[in-house]
C-alpha cells in the first residue's frame, strides 16, 4: 500500500530538522509541572504526575495515550473542569495568566473569550431541544458581541467555514436530525466563532467512522491553519495525530514520556512505550506478527518509585525501577528514560 | 472443503418508525451471500449501518432473517429454531462480542463464567470440568489469580480473553468475533489479535470477524467482503482488497485511515447530507 498522491510529506522534509523541542518564545498555553488528585473513596488518587508541556501560537499539539493515561485529565485541568475537592499542584499559564488562580468571573470570561473545547460525543454537550441556530448564536449574544441580525449572518459563515453548505436549512434543525459528523463539525463551528486563542479537541473523532473521521479532521486542520489557532488535539492514535499536530506528547499512567516533532515520529521514536506503541498497531500494508507491549497499562496511581513504564519495558534496567527517569532533551525531542541516549542511536526498524 | 458456514440470499427488514410517525421499512441486509470453509477466516468490514452486524446475529441466531437461508456446518438452520435444535447451534457458533464488560456477569468470576457455559452444555463431572477450564484459562492466557477476579477487577483486555475463552468453550467450529478488539487499546489490541491467530491455527476454528477497521483484518482473515448499505459491494483475498480495490467505496474507505504520510482530505464544500 503506498501513500495516496495526495501527501504533503516531501515538502515537509524539505524544512528539514528545524522543529525546536520546545515551541517558540510566547507560548499561548504553558504547563508546569502540573500535578493533579482526585478524591477517590476515603483518600485522593494521584492522575497526574508532574506534567510540563507548551502550545506555541498557531501550533497544534497532539496528546497521545491510552485510556488512563491523563491526556483527558490534562486537557480538563486546562478547561478547569475537574471534580470537587481535587488537589492541582504546579501552574497552567494561558497567555501569562495562572488559570487555576482565576476568580469565578475571570474564570467564565476566559473560557468563554479565550478557550474551546470539541468533545467525543457532541450530543452530550448540546441541548437536544434548541436548535443548531440558537446553539451558535447564543454564545454570541451572550456577551454582547453581536446582535442577533449578524450573528445569525456569522453563524451562517462559520457553517459554511466547516463545510456545511445549506447552512441556513441547518441553523433551523435540531440536533437529532443531523449526523454524528454532522454534528462534530457544528462543535467546530461554534467553537471557532468565540475565536478562541486555545482549542482543545479530546478525541473528537473516535466515535465516528473512518470516512467521516477524515471529513472532520480535515475541517478541524485547515480551518485551524487559516486562522492560526492554536489547538490541543487528544487522541489515542498516533498516526492520526501525526498526520495534523506539529509536535506530540505521549503520555503514560498519567506522566508525559516523551515530547517531539510529529513527522517523522515513525523513525524517530526513543522512548520504549512510544515504540511500543508504534509497532505494537497493525499496519494496512503490513501482515508480519505484531510486536505486543506484555502485560496491561497501569492507572497513574499504581505507579512506584521508579519509571511508569518499567513493568512493560523490554528495555528496563534495575536503575529504573528505583529512580524515576527525569525528561530529557536528546535528538530533538523531551524523554523521559534513563537508556534514552543509547535507545536514540537505534532507529526504529520501521518503514514508516 | 467442507464450508461451516453458508449464507443465502440473506435479508433482513427492520420495522422502524418513520420521521412522520408512520412505520417505515430500513432494509438493513440485502441479498448477501457468503461462506465460510472449515478453519478459514473471512472478514467483513463496512463502516457503521452497512449491516455486517446484522449479518452476525442472524448467523448467531440473535435475529431472525426476513429472507434468505443460512446454513451451518451442512444443516440449514430453519427460521424458528427450538430450544434443543438452538444448543446444537450454539456448539457450532459462538460470538464475542465488542464490549465486555456488558457480556460478562458482574458477579461472577473468570473462572465461574467459563464453568457455567460447561454446566449447561456438557454432562462432565466436577473434575473432569475443572481441567477443561484450566485448558481454557491457559488457551487464553489468564492466570490464577485473573481466573478468580471478577469483570470489574480485570482490565479491557482481560475481559475480552474471558469472553474468548467462554466462546471457546463448546469447541464451536466458527468464532463470529463483531468488533472483538476494536474497544481495546493499543498496546493490548495487539496482544488479542495475537492470541487470536494462534487459536485459530492451534484449535482449526474458522472466523467470522467483523470490524470497521482494516488494518486489523489484514492481520486476521485472508478472505473479505466489503459491505456498504447493506450490500456486499467488493469481495476477495484481503491483500488484493487492500491492495488493488476496485470498488470507488473500498477505496474511500482505505484511504481514510490514517497512516505515515496521511493527509486528511475534507472533500470540503461538499454539500454533506
Amino acid at each position: 500500500m503506498t501513500p495516496g498522491p495526495h501527501t504533503r510529506e516531501g515538502a515537509a522534509r524539505e524544512s528539514g530538522e528545524t522543529d525546536s523541542v520546545t515551541s517558540p518564545a510566547e507560548p499561548v498555553l504553558s504547563i508546569e509541572q502540573l500535578t493533579v488528585d482526585l478524591p477517590a473513596a476515603k483518600q485522593m488518587r494521584r492522575v497526574l504526575h508532574d506534567v510540563s508541556l507548551t502550545v506555541g501560537a498557531g501550533e497544534a499539539l497532539g496528546i497521545v495515550g491510552e485510556s488512563g493515561s491523563g491526556k483527558s485529565m490534562t486537557a480538563r485541568s486546562v478547561m478547569r473542569l475537574l471534580p470537587r475537592g481535587s488537589r492541582v499542584g504546579g501552574q497552567i499559564l494561558l497567555s501569562g495568566s495562572d488559570l487555576h488562580r482565576l476568580s469565578r468571573s475571570e474564570l467564565r470570561r476566559t473560557r468563554h473569550r479565550k478557550l474551546a473545547m470539541i468533545y467525543q460525543d457532541p450530543r452530550a454537550h448540546i441541548n437536544p431541544l434548541r436548535t443548531i441556530g440558537d446553539f451558535l448564536v447564543e454564545g454570541l449574544l451572550e456577551d454582547g458581541r453581536a446582535r442577533r441580525r449578524s450573528a445569525r449572518g456569522r453563524a451562517v459563515q462559520a457553517l459554511r467555514d466547516v463545510g456545511i453548505a445549506d447552512a441556513e436549512r441547518r441553523l433551523r434543525q435540531y440536533p437529532h436530525q443531523l449526523s454524528g459528523g454532522l454534528l462534530q463539525r457544528v462543535m467546530i463551528a461554534s467553537a471557532l466563532l468565540t475565536e478562541p486563542e486555545l482549542l482543545i479537541a479530546d478525541e473528537p473523532t473516535t466515535a465516528l467512522d473512518v470516512t467521516t473521521q477524515q471529513e472532520v479532521v480535515g475541517v478541524l486542520d485547515e480551518q485551524r491553519r487559516e486562522r492560526g489557532l492554536s489547538l490541543i488535539f487528544i487522541t489515542h492514535d498516533l498516526d492520526l495525530a501525526i498526520a495534523i499536530t506539529d509536535r506530540i506528547a505521549v503520555m503514560y499512567a498519567g506522566t508525559l514520556v516523551e515530547t517531539g516533532p510529529s513527522h517523522g515520529l515513525h523513525e524517530h521514536a526513543i522512548h520504549p512505550y512510544t515504540r511500543g506503541l508504534l509497532e505494537s498497531r497493525p499496519r494496512i500494508d503490513r501482515t508480519d506478527r505484531l510486536h505486543a507491549v506484555p502485560g496491561r497499562p497501569i492507572s497513574a496511581y499504581e505507579v512506584g518509585a521508579g519509571c511508569v513504564f518499567v513493568d512493560r519495558c523490554p528495555y528496563a534496567v534495575e536503575r529504573a525501577r528505583v529512580e524515576r527517569p527525569l525528561v530529557r532533551a536528546i535528538g530533538g525531542r523531551l524523554v523521559a528514560c534513563h537508556r534514552a541516549d543509547e535507545l536514540a542511536d537505534r532507529p526504529l526498524d520501521s518503514e514508516g | 472443503m467442507e464450508n461451516v458456514l453458508e449464507i443465502d440470499s440473506l435479508r433482513k427488514v427492520f420495522t422502524v418508525r418513520g420521521a412522520t410517525g408512520g412505520h417505515e421499512e430500513l432494509v438493513a441486509v440485502d441479498d448477501v451471500s457468503l461462506s465460510v470453509p472449515a478453519g478459514a477466516s473471512l472478514a467483513m468490514v463496512g463502516e457503521s449501518g452497512s449491516g455486517k452486524t446484522t449479518v452476525a446475529r442472524i448467523v448467531a441466531g440473535l435475529e431472525r432473517e426476513t429472507a434468505g437461508t443460512v446454513t451451518i456446518c451442512g444443516e440449514r438452520r430453519p427460521r424458528r429454531v427450538w430450544r434443543s435444535a438452538r444448543r446444537r447451534f450454539a456448539r457450532h457458533v459462538q460470538m464475542v462480542f465488542q464490549d465486555p464488560y456488558s457480556s460478562l456477569d458482574p458477579r461472577q468470576n473468570a473462572a465461574r463464567a467459563i464453568e457455567e457455559v460447561l454446566v449447561e452444555h456438557f454432562d462432565d463431572g466436577p473434575a473432569d470440568r475443572r481441567r477443561r477450564v484450566q485448558e481454557l484459562l491457559d488457551h487464553v492466557g489468564l492466570d490464577e489469580r485473573q481466573a478468580t477476579a471478577r469483570p470489574a477487577h480485570l482490565s479491557g483486555g482481560q475481559r475480552q480473553r474471558v469472553a474468548i475463552a467462554r466462546a471457546l468453550a463448546v469447541n464451536p467450529r466458527l468464532l463470529i468475533l463483531d468488533e472483538a478488539v476494536s474497544a481495546l487499546d493499543v498496546s493490548v489490541q495487539a496482544q488479542v489479535i495475537n492470541l487470536l491467530i494462534d487459536l485459530r491455527q492451534s484449535l482449526g476454528i474458522a472466523f467470522l470477524f467483523i470490524s470497521h477497521d482494516l488494518a486489523v483484518v489484514r492481520q486476521v482473515s485472508e478472505e473479505c467482503v466489503v459491505m456498504h448499505h447493506g450490500h456486499v459491494v467488493e469481495r476477495g483475498p484481503v491483500g488484493d482488497i487492500l491492495d488493488h480495490p476496485q470498488e470507488a467505496y473500498t477505496r474511500q474507505l482505505i484511504d481514510a485511515i490514517p497512516r505515515p504520510g496521511w493527509v486528511p482530505r475534507s472533500r470540503e464544500r461538499r454539500a454533506v447530507a
